[in-house]
């Protein structure tokens, strides 16, 4: 559905990643993580063709819904408006806007549960609100790829748990390829069908997030221990935690 | 949330886009109505209505009394002209202001204007008027503006900023070589000629050149109008804007070449009038918005109506005419300080 195959992209001396094939078909949900500078971000702009590639080619929908880390942050414009830039795609050059395009920009915010923010001004949102408008106007592109770039890393604890939520319906249904970045393994066990590590020494590797979330992956991917946690008792849910030095490494 | 609560504000806003257009239609029509019946010879303004509207019943008939030549020869082109040009100015700033990100960027900042300038100077220079001034004023507007175009692609990308630095050499190697033009112009007659275009006027206003300027401004003002949609979508981040099918490219070129149609042709049929491109768009957004379905019209309002008010000023306030350009600075460089105060408390407020 939406990918790259035999990808290669360096820039000057710095591999970013050489000879990636990634493939995310619809219906499963693929996270992206590295550490800071990785190239997480570069490689989702090749993916959405905005990155040139050296080598190897992308392949993708016309229209992909992207929803970029900071959007439209000047524009005063409402919620809906913003939403319906999303329909812009298929307007052509002269177009405008129609009744339904608002309808439609009406239902993608409907669908992530922001009806509220409609005649809200965009410039005036809180980063959880903008995040949802994002979210909804790359909904009301009507394409079934979406791609999200660090969709959690500006927000709160509690906004990204309403994201992570969002993500992880509107792929309930199954008829979607979502993409997105993020540095932590907790998002990716949250909704992540799907893991691409990009290593720090230049390697990418892939695989089910089960396979990819493991405490020596992780620690090799941060270079911190991580351990597993269980907050409910043994058969409970599962999460991942670093072992953060903090004041102790003063003293050691 | 509540279908009232809902409802009412969306329910103000309607009736503000609704009240706040036929006001501006208003304004003009009335500021074009003063203009015509204002000057040496004045006519009562019901006078002016009864020759206009006895002109639209018999398009045939001819001028014959004093007051309807003066109506109908000499202040209705001028009037209009003087409000197609302030239309223009006013959309090309508007449209580049949007494309740029930037409310300080206006025709000037390109290069367009002293491109034009240098063209219309020197075919005053050569001794020609009429077509191939105006031919001339607009051809140079727009190798000004594919100098720049040229300057700033660089690794095969036009970026933002490259194109206002490069807009700012091209202008200054235009201003300097007006210059020129102006140091080999023979003091007697072409270098007075120069200067006095240079400053901007509407005097020599007639109906020929009034159809001399229309395609230009008219088809400039249609691209514009038609690309509303596209420069709110031209206005974000470039990924952003690719992302939802915009060209960026390609489509600031379209508003680029409209920008310089109008402009060109401005600056052929009135000399080099500066600050409407920049002030009024700030004053008709303070007003609609940054929506540019609504800014494009509500600037070509204003841009109108503000432009036949300064010439009207300009024609009346003492026995000569004063200069358009000495009088747009002097009432915008103010009004532009004032508004941008504004702006940035609203900004700070917001």
């Amino acid at each position: 559905m939406i990918g790259v195959s035999q990808a290669s992209l360096r820039f000057g001396a710095l591999r970013v990643f050489a000879g990636l094939s990634i493939d995310v078909p619809l219906g499963r949900t693929t996270a992206i993580l590295g550490p800071n500078g990785r190239g997480k971000t570069t490689l989702l702009r090749s993916i959405l063709g905005f990155q040139p590639l050296d080598q190897g080619r992308r392949h993708a929908p016309a229209i992909v819904g992207y929803v970029p880390q900071h959007g439209a942050s000047q524009a005063k414009l409402s919620g809906l408006d913003v939403v319906t830039m999303g329909r812009a795609a298929r307007l052509g050059l002269f177009g405008q806007p129609g009744p339904d395009d608002t309808k439609a920009a009406h239902a993608a915010l409907v669908q992530v549960g922001a009806c509220s923010l409609s005649d809200l001004r965009y410039d005036r949102m809180s980063g959880g609100q903008r995040q949802m408008i994002l979210i909804a106007r790359a909904l009301a592109t009507g394409s079934d790829a979406l791609v999200l770039d660090e969709p959690t890393s500006a927000l709160d604890l509690g906004n990204q748990a309403r994201t992570l939520a969002l993500i992880s319906t509107l792929n309930r249904a199954r008829d979607r390829a979502i993409v997105f970045t993020t540095h932590d393994p907790n998002h990716a066990l949250a909704v992540a069908d799907d893991v691409v590590l990009m290593m720090p020494g230049g390697g990418v590797v892939q695989g089910p997030v089960a396979q990819m979330i493991t405490p020596d992956l992780m620690a090799e991917l941060y270079g911190v221990p991580m351990h597993w946690v269980r907050p409910d008792g043994p058969q409970g849910r599962i999460a991942m935690l670093p072992e953060f030095t903090g004041k102790d490494a003063l003293c050691a | 949330m509540s279908v009232a609560l809902d409802q009412a504000p969306r329910r103000a806003r309607l009736a503000l886009r609704l009240g706040v257009f036929p006001a501006m239609v208003a304004c003009l029509v009335l500021a074009m109505l003063y203009s015509i019946s204002a000057g040496r010879f004045e006519v009562p303004w019901t006078r002016v209505v009864e020759i206009l509207w006895a002109r639209v019943w018999d398009l045939s008939g001819s001028a014959d009394t004093m007051d309807e030549r003066i109506v109908e020869l000499v202040r209705l082109p001028r009037v209009l002209l003087a409000a197609l040009s302030g239309a223009a100015l006013a959309v090309g700033g508007a449209a580049l202001q949007g494309v740029f990100r930037n409310p300080l960027v206006s025709p000037q900042v390109l290069g367009i204007s002293q491109g034009g300038a240098f063209g219309g100077a020197l075919a005053i220079l050569l001794g020609f008027h009429g077509v191939v001034l105006l031919g001339m004023s607009f051809v140079f507007g727009l190798v000004a503006l594919v100098l720049v175009g040229l300057l700033a692609h660089i690794n095969g990308r036009t970026e933002v900023l490259t194109v206002i630095l490069a807009g700012m050499i091209v202008g200054a190697f235009f201003a300097a070589l007006v210059s020129v033009l102006q140091f080999l112009a023979d003091p007697n007659s072409s270098l007075p000629a120069i200067v006095y275009w240079l400053m901007g006027s509407f005097s020599t206003a007639t109906w020929a050149r009034l159809g001399l300027a229309v395609p230009g401004m008219a088809l400039g003002l249609a691209l514009v109008w038609s690309l509303r949609y596209r420069l709110n979508l031209l206005a974000l981040e470039e990924a952003e804007a690719r992302s939802l099918g915009v060209n960026p490219d390609r489509e600031r070129w379209f508003i680029f070449i409209a920008a310089t149609m109008m402009t060109g042709t401005s600056v052929a049929v009135a000399g080099v009038i500066g600050w409407i491109g920049l002030v009024v768009p700030h004053a008709a957004r303070l007003i609609v918005g940054e929506d540019h379905r609504r800014l494009i019209p509500a600037s070509a309002l204003l841009g109108a109506a503000y432009l036949v008010l300064i010439d009207t000023l300009a024609r009346t306030l003492t026995a000569a005419e004063i200069p358009l350009g000495v009088l747009t600075a002097l009432i915008g460089a103010p009004v532009f300080a004032v508004l941008l105060r504004q702006h940035f408390k609203r900004a700070w407020h917001a």
